[in-house]
């Protein structure tokens, strides 16, 4: 696999060159606990490669040809000058968070909230805790985003310098929400690899709201692996509101595993993009574990989201719920591919899973894939799939009663949607994303707000 | 596996439907008949030999020996959601003949071998013509060859083409060579091209313009030699406004080992023509242990080529130690319709990954999908669909609905249904759910004194009616029994 002598390098070959010529400078900047463990990811990634089409977790999106740009890496964690909250509108009001930000990868230190964090609630950045306090984060990191699993897990491992750690320790309820505010920003197309860590410990709480956002006219990708621990009796709301520009590509590995009575709501939307892959697992490993997982994308003009989620009943007595909607218009593709797989000794399980999408366009391209594997028998569990338009018995209803054609047809997209919505729990948030949600439809947001690209 | 008293228990008290259970498989009874069979092995000269024994043409034997050489560059798919058991493609005779025996020098059997005949009446196909009450046109095939295809001058009369694959060669070259292979091509998939290379004997059906049959046309397989494969090929074509239903069955003797059943359907519906397909497939599908068992491969393809054209495939699939079979529609035609019932069985350590394709190509066109899966025992059962809707397919209209049943706490249902849409005015509706026999059903049942083994037979046989309804009468009936015999044992 030698790339040298002048030969194109394929894409897959260029990270592994990379890494090997590399590694010192990776690891000089990143912490030991993740220093540890890159020969293993290395040696998964050697053996997996990057995924073809022919992959068929993969056959929506084409890996090749996303990672195949040489795109710069930030190993020796240069500080790109950014104001955040010059490159920041996008504030949601009426919602008193507490607001950081994650430049890239690098977690931002110049502008943290003036509010004290309860006693043992950490939000920082992972380097740092990984390197003050090892013990902490050994349990968790690396332990759910296995590198064998998946090739981008691998390769993530390999590269990752720095990301972020939310650790809300047992027994705390963290009234306000915390909302990390991801920057894209470089002078040069620039790829990134980051680490998110969240743990919720026993009978905690915390509401989490995750806002990606690209400030530069570049080529970006980025590679993001999430690890969530969702411990005993604990509740998670986890929000996760992507606004970029069409040169951004998204990588996203979330993995969640809940213990008993933990309940969780994950929820994924996609505003803006250029391309975006969100590959989600759930474990339910925990009785009477709950997960409410929900998604919408709004796409047009190329734009590409492809889901994939999981959702693995280990146990018996757990629920899940699951809702995707897309509205696909010009010549964007969707895909969505939901697998519900309960084990045999998950008896009692109740899964519902439903993808809805309504295709406006003769170019748009959906695809969707929702599957069950149940090896359990005292289960009930079904899901749904459409792919259609707007009623046309509503338009017409609404056609009579004297509203336009274009805004009955708004209303109803506003509705189609509207379900994945609200399913939010923070109520500011909800309106915000109604509001953001018609101005996406009004085509007064063809563009994310915020951003110097478009302004 | 740890067996607790009360499981125990419950084994006793259903230790006389167990009895019942193991001799479910009525037709594993083999016949003892001369058979003349090639030696085991695939190679080009088997190809070139199979050929010759059956008097074909240069090109026949030419798109054979394609087939051959591309089979010979893929490997066979790992995709299905199956335990395959590894396959020695050269263990296996290509070619068995039993009415060798009886053949006059232009090929054709003078007369059939009694035993044979035996065979046919013990499965209760009626080769005799005045037996033949039930009026439907039956073409009997046995291993490699066609043994009889009844009331074919009947059909002729009204210009209807009803024979064995071996003789519309001989006697309509053209129309097959017109057809053959442009539904399901050699390169389509592994068994598909292997199948290609060596198919033996299938039926070959023709439905000139404006007719209607007036009888239900049928082929029964049965595969008797040992350690041979079965590789028939069936090629349908209804021509404008033409009607045919056409049923399949299939048996085979109870043996130890596997074997490999590779077959290929073709089915041509032109303008507003209407094909109906029916299946009861009951291949021997291993014993309780798993040994053993035929490993059904299967490609069928409908192509609704004309405008306003019809195609339903009907599957009841109760046998077989694997079944790997996506019976698909192209619907090419506009406004096309195509329909796709399933019921799939599985048992013991039986594996059923089946399900359709229904790709949308015309305009206005319409597919509907009824998918009933029902596992017991040790058993895998996966529905795999697909729904491709075109650029081109405005206002195409799929529904889809497969439900699985679960019986027993060691087997497995799961569903993998794809779905591509790429044209905005497509509605596209699909649904599933999994469950085991509901609780509430069952103490309905039982509270007004009716076993529980009846009434779990009672709901199942409820539930798989959607799809049973759809087969004609006399299969209907031999379905039902089917299905209760295949699960009788599973409670409890």
């Amino acid at each position: 696999m030698d790339s040298r002598g002048g030969r194109t390098v394929s894409a897959q070959e260029q990270y592994i060159e990379l890494f090997r010529e590399q590694r010192t400078l990776i690891d000089r900047y990143a912490a030991p606990l993740m220093n540890d463990q890159r020969d293993a990811a290395f040696e998964s990634f050697l053996k997996q490669g990057l995924p073809t089409r022919k992959t068929e977790k993969y056959k929506y999106t084409d890996m090749q040809q996303l990672f195949a740009p040489n795109y710069g890496v930030n190993l020796t964690r240069v500080d790109f000058p950014v104001n955040p909250y010059d490159s920041f509108k996008c504030s949601v009001p009426n919602l008193s968070t507490l607001l950081y930000f994650v430049v890239n990868d690098q977690f931002y230190t110049k502008a943290l909230p003036q509010a004290q964090l309860p006693e043992g609630v950490i939000v920082d950045s992972l380097r740092s805790v990984a390197t003050e306090r090892p013990e902490l984060l050994k349990p968790y990191y690396a332990q759910l985003a296995k590198s064998d699993l998946d090739p981008v897990n691998a390769l993530n491992t390999m590269l990752a310098q720095d990301g972020l750690v939310i650790f809300i320790p047992r027994g705390v309820r963290m009234e306000r929400t915390l909302q990390v505010v991801n920057i894209l920003r470089s002078d040069v197309d620039l790829m990134v690899n980051r680490r998110v860590l969240v743990v919720v410990e026993e009978n905690a709480e915390a509401k989490l709201l995750f806002c990606d956002h690209a400030s530069d006219d570049r080529d970006f990708l980025v590679t993001q692996v999430t690890e969530v621990f969702v411990g005993e009796n604990a509740h998670l709301e986890l929000y996760d509101l992507e606004s970029t520009h069409a040169k951004s590509h998204r990588i996203a590995n979330t993995y969640v595993r809940q213990e008993r009575y933990a309940t969780a709501n994950v929820t994924t939307i996609t505003m803006h993009n250029g391309l975006t892959r969100n590959q989600t697992e759930v474990q339910l490993a925990g009785e009477n574990a709950e997960i409410s997982l929900n998604g919408c994308a709004v796409l047009d003009k190329r734009q590409h989201a492809d889901n994939n989620t999981l959702i693995h009943h280990i146990v018996p007595s757990c629920q899940s719920n699951e809702l995707y909607k897309y509205v696909l218009d010009e010549q964007a593709v969707g895909a969505f591919a939901g697998m519900v797989l309960v084990d045999a000794a998950a008896q009692k399980t109740l899964s519902n899973e439903v993808n809805a999408n309504l295709c406006t366009s003769p170019d748009a391209h959906m695809y969707t894939q929702p599957m069950l594997e149940i090896y359990a028998d005292d289960v009930k569990c079904s899901h749904g799939s459409t792919v259609g338009q707007l009623n046309d018995q509503a338009m017409f209803y609404m056609q009579q009663r004297g509203i336009a054609k274009e805004d009955a047809r708004m209303l109803l997209k506003f509705a189609f949607v509207g379900q994945v919505i609200d399913s939010i729990r923070l109520e500011p948030l909800r309106d915000r994303l109604h509001f953001l949600m018609e101005k996406r439809f009004r085509g007064e947001l063809s563009k994310c707000e915020g951003c110097k690209v478009c302004n | 596996m740890e067996e607790s008293p009360i499981l125990n228990k419950k084994q006793n008290d259903n230790e006389y439907v167990r009895q019942v259970a193991q001799q479910q498989y009525a037709f594993g009874f083999t016949t003892d008949v001369e058979t003349e069979v090639i030696p085991k092995g695939l190679s080009e000269d088997v190809v070139r030999l199979i050929s010759r024994k059956k008097g074909e043409p240069e090109w026949l034997l030419e798109f054979r020996l394609k087939a051959y050489r591309h089979w010979l560059t893929m490997t066979a798919p790992t995709w299905a959601h199956l335990r395959m058991p590894e396959i020695d493609y050269q263990d296996i005779s290509y070619y068995a003949d039993p009415t060798a025996k009886a053949k006059k020098k232009d090929g054709k059997p003078e007369d059939i071998d009694p035993e044979l005949m035996k065979t046919f009446d013990k499965l209760g196909i009626p080769l005799e013509e005045r037996l033949a009450l039930s009026g439907t046109a039956v073409d009997a095939v046995m291993d490699s060859v066609s043994v009889k295809t009844t009331f074919r001058e009947k059909l002729s009369e009204k210009g209807i083409i009803f024979c064995s694959m071996s003789e519309a060669v001989r006697e309509h070259p053209d129309l097959v060579r017109q057809y053959l292979g442009t539904v399901v091509t050699y390169r389509d998939n592994y068994f598909a091209a292997l199948n290609s290379a060596v198919f033996s004997d299938g039926s070959f059906v023709f439905i000139p313009k404006g007719v209607r049959c007036p009888m239900e046309l049928s082929t029964y397989f049965r595969i008797n030699a040992r350690e041979t494969g079965q590789f028939e090929r069936t090629l349908i074509v209804a021509d404008d406004d033409a009607y045919v239903s056409y049923l399949e069955g299939c048996t085979a003797p109870m043996r130890d080992e596997n074997q490999l059943h590779a077959a290929i359907v073709e089915i041509v519906v032109m303008n507003r023509a209407e094909v109906k397909y029916s299946t009861v497939q009951n291949w021997y599908p291993g014993d309780a242990q798993g040994k053993g068992g035929v490993l059904n491969l299967v490609t069928k393809r409908g192509d609704l080529r004309g405008e306003g054209s019809k195609l339903s495939w009907t599957q009841v699939e109760t046998g077989s130690a694997i079944t790997w079979k996506y019976p698909s529609c192209i619907l090419r035609g506009n406004n096309a319709q195509a329909e796709f019932y399933s019921v799939a069985v599985t048992n013991n350590y039986q594996q059923a990954d089946t399900g359709t394709k229904m790709i949308h190509i015309g305009k206005n066109t319409k597919s509907t999908i009824i998918s009933k899966g029902i596992s017991a025992g040790k058993s895998e059962n996966s529905y795999r669909g697909l729904v491709k809707v075109s650029k081109a397919a405005d206002n195409a209209r799929n529904y889809t609905s497969c439900d699985s049943l679960l019986l027993g706490n060691q087997c497995g249902a799961h569903t993998f249904p794809y779905m591509d849409v790429q044209n905005p005015t497509a509605v596209i509706e699909h649904e599933a759910t999994t469950s085991k026999i509901s609780e509430d059903q069952l103490f309905y049942c039982q509270q007004r004194g009716i076993a529980t083994e009846d009434a779990v037979g009672l709901i199942v046989n409820g539930y798989a009616k959607d799809v049973i309804n759809k087969l004609p009468m006399e299969f209907a009936v031999e379905a039902t029994k089917l299905l209760s015999v295949t699960l009788e044992g599973t409670v409890g």
